[in-house]
């Protein structure tokens, strides 16, 4: 399958990333490039839970392709969530569906994010998603 | 100032963990075990396992002579004397909920239960629960500034109808000893029952259950360098009589027909099932290992090395210590920094400290804050242990500011 040209961008700056604190930096940068949340759409309904900082995940289906978008008060879960929506915004629901994202984060050398104890919430924006993508008008 | 832990040696993984660059400073959460923990859990495992209290065989009379040395040993380094009984349960939090079910019959519609500001979960919420099953008031005693219980407002709201006090001796989250010989007093001037969460307290130094004089005393094995699935409650004979049987099966039955039964008295009536065998010898061991430690030198490190960290954080700019930890750990935040993105790159770091709302998340909501990062010290850590912190802590903010 092929990277959208964001996604490969991405990849390319983590693969040559030396050590934490380039990824850490990088992973900043991401975060100041996340599309800002609208104040209202900031809310309950949008709220992940189960992480250490807030996060808000909105996605629509519109005419076959998902648009994400969502925020953090953090900044590295900024950029982790700036990095997964390049990965998936535009897909078709299908398209989403084999996205293999564990897999992507791996490629990126962050999957300690993935890690079942991690409570930084990567693992709850990705089960979010997937609710979504059971049930599109959620 | 160079602070090397004559101890260290004696806990394998430290050097394990040492050698996977992870710098573990989160002991409050749980501790890393002495060797001779692990000597006496190869030995029960690779000799003989066998259950307890139940058996006419050799190795069950061995492993129930093991066990209930183990209770003794409890007993001896809580100092309880003939007061009351030690039961074990699965874990403190287990024990609390042993506590709030056995006792429910005692209380009536619009009793109170006092409970402080600065409670473990384990500690809140079987009261909170109990409160809600049977109408009672939950009074939630205010902290001074320094993380204190407020006494003054203690002596205003336990009273009358105060029924049970239950409170913890050092705060998990504050690092500060509370005030209980002046609260355990208050209550017992009221008639109330006491309880006292002494996970975190039971840690640092020795205590004398005589000497505090509260009903009932709860904590983990697993903190005091002890294994997991293991929890110590003491509970004073006169306090005990009135707790129900809450669990039921295995040896705490007395006498069983189809419809009917009669159970035993502590400890055995509230150790339902098997109980943690292993877990229960073990901690035998570690506190054999403890006992032969001087005292006054795990004092003087804990000391020494609580007073590094506490400068460290405090010559640093921007950092908010909760509170004013005495002794054992210290939590803080960064003005400007959110507590996940600096756990975020300690840890990349390899250091291994807690992030969050320790389990007291309503303490974290008073004090307004989402979370805070938690330093938390055994008496295996050393100075060098700090230093990887602070060198840590530095190029995480350089990083995020």
């Amino acid at each position: 399958m092929t990277l959208p040209d964001e996604a490969l961008a991405a990849l390319q700056a983590f693969e040559a990333a030396a050590g934490w604190e380039q990824r850490a930096r990088l992973l900043m940068q991401w975060g100041e490039r996340l599309p800002a949340l609208s104040d209202e759409d900031r809310n309950e309904a949008h709220r992940v839970h189960g992480c250490e900082s807030q996060v808000w995940l909105k996605g629509e289906l519109r005419e076959g392709h998902w648009h994400f978008a969502a925020a953090s008060d953090a900044r590295l879960i900024r950029g982790l969530l700036a990095l997964l929506l390049v990965r998936v915004n535009g897909l078709s629901g299908d398209a989403l569906q084999e996205v293999d994202l564990t897999d992507w984060f791996n490629q990126l050398g962050l999957s300690r994010q993935l890690s079942p104890s991690r409570s930084n919430g990567l693992n709850a924006v990705l089960q979010r998603m997937r609710d979504l993508q059971a049930s599109p008008a959620l | 100032m160079l602070l090397p832990s004559p101890w260290r040696a004696d806990f394998p993984a430290i050097a394990a963990l040492q050698r996977q660059d992870q710098t573990y400073l989160d002991s409050a959460a749980t501790t890393q075990k002495p060797q001779a923990l692990l000597d006496a859990l190869t030995h029960y495992y690779a000799n003989g396992a066998a259950n307890v209290h139940r058996a006419q065989h050799l190795p069950g009379a061995h492993a129930t002579q093991a066990f209930e040395d183990s209770r003794n040993k409890v007993g001896q380094w809580l100092n309880s004397g003939d007061s009351g009984q030690i039961v074990f349960t699965h874990g403190a939090t287990s024990a609390l909920n042993l506590l709030a079910y056995g006792l429910e019959h005692t209380f009536s519609q619009g009793d109170q239960i006092v409970v402080s500001a600065l409670e473990h979960h384990a500690n809140l919420l079987p009261w909170q629960q109990l409160a809600l099953r049977r109408g009672l008031e939950l009074v939630v005693l205010p902290l001074d500034s320094q993380g204190l219980i407020d006494l003054e407002a203690a002596a205003g709201l336990i009273g009358p109808r105060t029924r049970l006090v239950a409170l913890s001796q050092l705060s998990n989250v504050l690092g500060a000893w509370q005030p209980l010989p002046a609260l355990l007093a208050m209550a017992r001037q009221h008639g109330a029952l006491s309880v006292v969460d002494g996970a975190q307290g039971v840690v640092h130094g020795r205590h004398d259950l005589q000497a505090l004089d509260c009903d009932f005393y709860v904590f983990s094995s697993h903190k005091l360098y002890g294994p997991d699935g293991l929890g110590v409650l003491h509970g004073r004979h006169d306090a005990l009589q009135r707790l129900r049987h809450w669990q039921f099966g295995g040896e705490m039955v007395q006498d069983a027909d189809y419809h009917a039964a009669r159970f035993r008295p502590a400890p055995l009536g509230f150790e339902a099932g098997t109980p943690p065998i292993a877990s229960v010898i073990g901690l035998g061991a570690s506190l054999d290992y403890l006992a032969t430690l001087d005292q006054s030198a795990v004092h003087t490190h804990e000391a020494a090395l609580h007073a590094h960290l506490l400068q460290g954080l405090q010559v640093r700019k921007g950092i908010r210590l909760l509170g004013a930890p005495q002794v054992a750990l210290a939590s803080f935040v960064v003005e400007g920094v959110h507590n996940a993105d600096l756990a975020h790159l300690l840890t990349d770091q390899g250091i291994a400290v807690r992030a969050g709302h320790h389990c007291a998340m309503p303490l974290l909501k008073r004090l307004g804050l989402p979370g805070a990062i938690r330093v938390s010290l055994g008496l295996y850590n050393d100075s060098a242990d700090l230093e990887r912190f602070f060198e840590a802590l530095d190029q995480a903010l350089d990083l995020l500011r």
